[in-house]
């Protein structure tokens, strides 16, 4: 007992040794404990335990009316949760809503500007709110400008800009105060498939780069899977499921892989076909069998694809395809809602 | 104070650039270059028996033309209520406030910044457009003004932005409480109808409810009656801002209301210095003063209270 208890204090020492750059490195980007937001009698976040680490990018999916924009209001510090207890990078937003927005930049869904204001002088004011110097302020915009590609429209007036251009600006503006943590409202919507490329690999770059955690809230499922490390499903105003998209398709499929396979027996009869059925069934380790279009399901307990394949060659038959079939982000997120 | 400061300097560019500036802008100097018109008139009439004629510049009516005094009375809650109608509302239409509170500034930067710059505004376009009549009159009719003149014009015009300083207040008020910018303008005009016609006649009509209704006269129940009727009136910014202005720019007026003959038996018919003029009208300065302060704390109450959602 009490060796343990050393060895914890050993451990304590090394911790605090260490303290400051560690510490930074393990504080969390964003807690939250129990957070609840009510209106009146209607529950909009029930409970919320959520976990940022700084540098990754957690997606936060939910139908609307979730609960996704007001738990990002409570981690703003513009609105104060019923209950619970929410930490930004350390700070409370409800008791230090300036230290909060000082360090995270919000990108709201539908992001404004100034129509009758040049891009420059958009980014001029969000700097002096911010206040930065003039000179500092002037360089921070140009390199802001630069790097979300609209350093060539910078005087032009933002109500000629198109909705993509928009978005960019948004980013930029984010940019400017170079925050730790940088929150984005479905970024992507209504920009057609290049421009969400280009948003999408510089959310990216923004992240690895500069060590940017990014919170985005999103629909989009195909863009959250390919940049997002993690995610939560909130449903409800709960959040049903949250980690990484391996560990969520791995909790749904509840152990058991699917593979599919395509063979054919020489000639493709029902005798024949009852006959492939079989042998797969006979496989150790497959639980069942079900045909799936041209193909063929087989649900197994784990990886069997090489003993799969053998007793298809050995019995002379031709393979076509064998693969692993991965739950998607997509087919989570649909698997939650028939189930929630 | 830097959030305060950066909202006041970027509002306080908007407005001076506007078309909307520009349009107020000229419409009050039209009412000034009528009245030093007015004045180039009938001033000759008036000179000879009056010692402050720089004054005269800024009461004196004739014919169809009203005095500067009245032109102010009328269109000065307008310019108040068209600059700021649209100062909170109009940043929920577009969506920037919850931009706007993104930003490490505390919330009531926001409408004390709106409401400074549109007031700094107001008080850039008031002294101008004083200084152009001022001008003028030295120039043009040779009215040099005293040291005393010069002080009743520069309290003239703290009068004056103080009172479309309340008219700005309602109209803030108005944005906060009003989503649409359309509802917030009609819902100012409405009430610079009200206070402009209804509270004169309201304040009549209750104001003889008391007179009695037998023929003979009682002068007691008339003059309370008279007075009730000013208070009344006295509700009205209008009628403070008029009562203010008269004893400041007229500095032989003494009183701002009945008075019977007894006491003015005796009295010489000289003119007020300014410290007397200013104890006479500081009543309705406070007033003035108060209702402003009244309104703006309505819309900062409210403003603070509201829920910023980025839909």
């Amino acid at each position: 007992m009490t060796e343990a208890i050393l060895a914890q204090a050993n451990v304590a020492q090394t911790h605090s040794q260490t303290a400051t750059h560690s510490e930074a490195a393990t504080q969390d980007v964003v807690a939250t404990r129990d957070l609840v937001k009510r209106y009146g009698s209607f529950t909009a976040v029930g409970g919320l335990n959520l976990k940022l680490r700084q540098g990754e990018i957690f997606g936060l999916l939910g139908p609307n009316g979730a609960g996704k924009t007001t738990t990002i209001l409570m981690l703003m510090g513009l609105t104060e949760p019923t209950s619970g207890s929410v930490r930004v990078l350390g700070f409370d937003p409800v008791r230090q809503p300036i230290e909060v927005k000082r360090v995270v930049g919000y990108l709201p869904e539908h992001v404004a500007m100034y129509d009758d204001l040049s891009a420059r002088e958009n980014l001029m004011y969000t700097a002096d709110l911010n206040g930065l110097r003039y000179t500092e302020a002037k360089q921070r915009i140009a390199s802001a400008l630069e790097r979300v590609g609209l350093a060539k429209v910078a005087d032009k007036k933002v109500g000629t800009f198109s909705h993509g251009m928009r978005q960019r600006l948004g980013i930029a503006d984010v940019l400017i105060k170079k925050p730790r943590l940088v929150i984005l409202d479905e970024p992507t919507l209504g920009l057609d498939p290049e421009a969400v490329n280009q948003l999408l690999d510089l959310i990216v770059a923004m992240s690895q780069e500069e060590q940017l955690t990014v919170l985005l809230s999103s629909h989009q499922l195909p863009q959250v899977q390919r940049i997002c490390s993690r995610v939560g499903i909130f449903v409800k105003g709960k959040m049903i499921a949250e980690g990484t998209i391996q560990q969520l398709a791995q909790q749904l499929a509840g152990g058991v892989r699917t593979l599919q396979v395509r063979a054919s027996p020489n000639g493709s009869t029902e005798a024949s076909d009852a006959a492939l059925v079989n042998v797969l069934k006979n496989v150790p380790g497959v639980l069942d069998v079900v045909r799936d279009g041209e193909a063929w399901s087989v649900r197994a307990t784990s990886d069997v694809r090489p003993d799969l394949a053998r007793a298809i060659t050995n019995h002379g038959w031709s393979l076509y395809h064998l693969s692993e079939r991965d739950f998607g982000l997509e087919e989570i997120y649909l698997k939650y809602f028939q189930n929630g | 104070m830097r959030g305060l400061l950066a909202v006041f300097r970027k509002e306080l560019a908007d407005h001076l650039g506007s078309r909307r500036f520009l349009i107020l802008f000229a419409l009050i100097l039209l009412a000034g270059m009528s009245s030093v018109y007015v004045a180039a008139q009938s001033i000759r009439d008036q000179i000879s028996d009056s010692q402050n004629a720089f004054l005269l510049l800024f009461t004196t009516a004739s014919g169809p033309l009203p005095s500067f005094i009245t032109f102010i009375s009328f269109l000065g809650p307008l310019v108040g209520l068209a600059l700021a109608f649209d100062s909170i509302n109009g940043e929920w239409n577009r969506g920037t406030l919850s931009r706007l509170l993104a930003q490490p500034i505390y919330r009531d930067a926001v409408v004390n910044g709106k409401f400074l710059a549109a007031l700094t505004t107001i008080a850039i376009m008031l002294t101008s457009i004083f200084v152009i009549i001022g001008a003028l009159g030295i120039w043009r009719l040779a009215l040099i003004p005293t040291g005393e003149e010069l002080l009743r014009v520069l309290v003239f015009l703290f009068i004056c932005i103080l009172y479309v300083g309340f008219w700005l207040a309602l109209a803030t008020t108005f944005s906060v409480l009003l989503r649409q910018t359309a509802t917030a303008a009609l819902a100012g005009i409405a009430a610079w109808i009200f206070f402009t016609f209804f509270v004169g006649m309201i304040a009549d009509s209750i104001a003889n409810l008391f007179v009695a209704l037998n023929t003979v006269i009682d002068p007691t129940a008339a003059l309370q009656a008279e007075q009730l009727r000013l208070m009344l009136a006295r509700i009205s910014p209008n009628t403070l801002f008029q009562e203010a202005t008269l004893a400041v720019l007229a500095p032989k007026i003494r009183t701002l209301g009945p008075i019977l003959l007894n006491d003015v038996i005796g009295a010489l018919p000289n003119p007020l210095s300014l410290s007397q003029s200013l104890l006479l009208i500081w009543p309705q300065v406070v007033g003035l003063l108060a209702l402003m302060a009244l309104c703006f704390a309505v819309a900062y109450i409210k403003f603070m209270r509201q829920e910023i959602r980025a839909l």
